[in-house]
């Protein structure tokens, strides 16, 4: 079975963010909140410093503790991709998900329930790149099956250096960061 | 040196998760003191004493039920998604410690209910005197009491393991990132219920018994508030950091003055002083413990939303 995560270059990345945009966009997120959003990281010390900026959302963990705790089984992860998705009409709003996931990469929804990045499933199932992923005018965002050897993001890991966010919280992110 | 910068602002979220207000510690509070009183009272039914005219058994089952009632209005008032609360009984998430917490709340009730059931409140039974019937027919069978006492105790332990272990499952948030959070509101609640029962009994060797208990339970308590600062400090950077906000961070002066001194240390000093008869016993020292209870949930709450993994 299909594996989907992302590959982003932060080498590539402008913090454009034509990604939270179309992100908004397409799944009509509501005012004031965000499916993903952009990071500015600046470590070291003047006047060596580093800073990486890139584009951030739910990670779709493989070990995910969203689900794991969410009590209504509203939160699953989903064939094909394993991708962690949210019930609507199964979530009671206890926001036991919100507080479980290192990330912060959820927020509630004005009607109540835990929302967060889906990968476009609704566009992929088509056949689309996700909606971020489409419209990145520097195209370094990469979306695919990682456990493809073939594809294009197991190809991209393999030549290049990269990285996950906070590994050592053990979830096993699925968005992978080229250095 | 780091410098993050992000450009998300969603409410509950940031600058930092605080998706848990008042309504969470409350329902944890009320929740461990409940399963405190359920232990007492189970410890009771066993022994016998609900044969005692003036003991406490006749008191605590149901106000347990009304306790805990509001605790579970508070539970029930933190949903984004109320209509939906049914949900939770409609399977069964072995991993979900909020899960366990639903179906361990629904098994809580009958096991208080017939603890009510042996002592009903003489006010009860002149209301009502088929109830007073069936409390002489459930009282008069040595075996169901005991049976009762004894679900009693071991729903108690559950609901006070519980109430530690639904925060301890969220390993998000490193502060809750500990084992031992299950002991220490079991603890906490059971002293909180020593101490409410102290406050309530009428017995006077009840309330030296409780307030002789109260002292044992608050100390182990002390001892594992410090196992549990010590296993934050001997973990990883994240959770160092975790601990760090009650040792010189944002919440060090609520916890140390709020939790530990007012909460367990003076209590605790008050209470050996009256239970080797140098001062009278007063409520001073019980509403103080009731208090350390309720501030103890605030402070682990609200601080371990406050932590956060780092890298």
């Amino acid at each position: 079975m299909a594996r989907y995560g992302m590959v982003i270059d932060t080498r590539r990345c402008v913090g454009c963010m034509d990604c939270v945009v179309a992100c908004k966009t397409e799944n009509e997120v509501p005012e004031g909140l965000n499916r993903d959003w952009i990071a500015s990281d600046t470590r070291g010390s003047f006047p060596t410093l580093h800073t990486e900026i890139r584009t951030e959302r739910c990670n779709h963990c493989d070990n995910p503790p969203c689900v794991t705790c969410c009590p209504t089984g509203a939160s699953h992860v989903e064939e094909p991709g394993r991708v962690v998705l949210v019930t609507p009409e199964m979530c009671i709003g206890c926001k036991a998900c919100l507080s479980s996931c290192p990330y912060d990469a959820r927020f509630v929804h004005p009607e109540g329930y835990a929302d967060k990045c889906t990968f476009c499933v609704h566009r992929v199932r088509e056949g689309l790149d996700p909606a971020c992923v489409a419209v990145c005018p520097t195209r370094c965002m990469h979306f695919g099956d990682l456990d493809d050897p073939n594809g294009e993001v197991a190809r991209l890991l393999d030549s290049r250096e990269h990285h996950v966010l906070l590994p050592a919280a053990g979830t096993e992110p699925r968005i992978h960061y080229l250095g | 040196m780091r410098e993050l910068i992000l450009t998300r602002h969603n409410d509950l979220v940031d600058p930092f998760v605080h998706v848990w207000g008042w309504e969470i510690p409350l329902y944890l509070f009320l929740g461990g003191w409940v399963a405190g009183m359920m232990i007492i009272n189970g410890y009771f039914l066993l022994r016998g004493r609900h044969r005692e005219d003036l003991c406490v058994c006749s008191v605590l089952p149901g106000l347990g039920v009304v306790l805990l009632s509001l605790g579970m209005l508070a539970l029930f008032l933190d949903l984004e998604h109320k209509l939906y609360v049914w949900r939770l009984y409609t399977t069964f998430k072995i991993a979900s410690p909020m899960s366990w917490g639903s179906w361990i709340l629904l098994l809580v009730y009958p096991a208080l209910l017939s603890a009510a059931l042996v002592r009903i409140p003489p006010l009860l039974g002149a209301l009502w005197p088929s109830l007073d019937r069936w409390s002489d027919r459930v009282s008069a069978r040595a075996g169901a009491v005991r049976g009762i006492g004894f679900a009693n105790v071991v729903m108690g332990v559950l609901l006070g393991i519980y109430t530690g272990v639904l925060l301890s499952g969220l390993g998000a948030r490193p502060l809750w990132g500990s084992a031992l959070l299950g002991p220490v509101f079991l603890l906490s609640g059971l002293s909180s219920a020593a101490a409410f029962t102290h406050l309530v009994a009428r017995h006077a060797e009840e309330r030296t018994l409780l307030a002789k208990s109260d002292n044992v339970f608050l100390l182990v308590e002390l001892f594992l508030i410090a196992l549990f600062l010590v296993g934050l400090l001997s973990a990883g950077e994240a959770h160092i950091q975790a601990a760090r906000l009650f040792l010189g961070g944002p919440y060090t002066a609520v916890f140390w003055v709020f939790v530990v001194g007012l909460g367990i240390a003076v209590p605790l000093l008050i209470q050996s002083l009256a239970v080797s008869h140098r001062i009278r016993h007063t409520a001073l020292a019980p509403l103080l413990v009731l208090c350390g209870g309720l501030a103890l949930r605030f402070v682990i709450v609200y601080a371990g939303q406050f932590s956060h993994w780092v890298g």
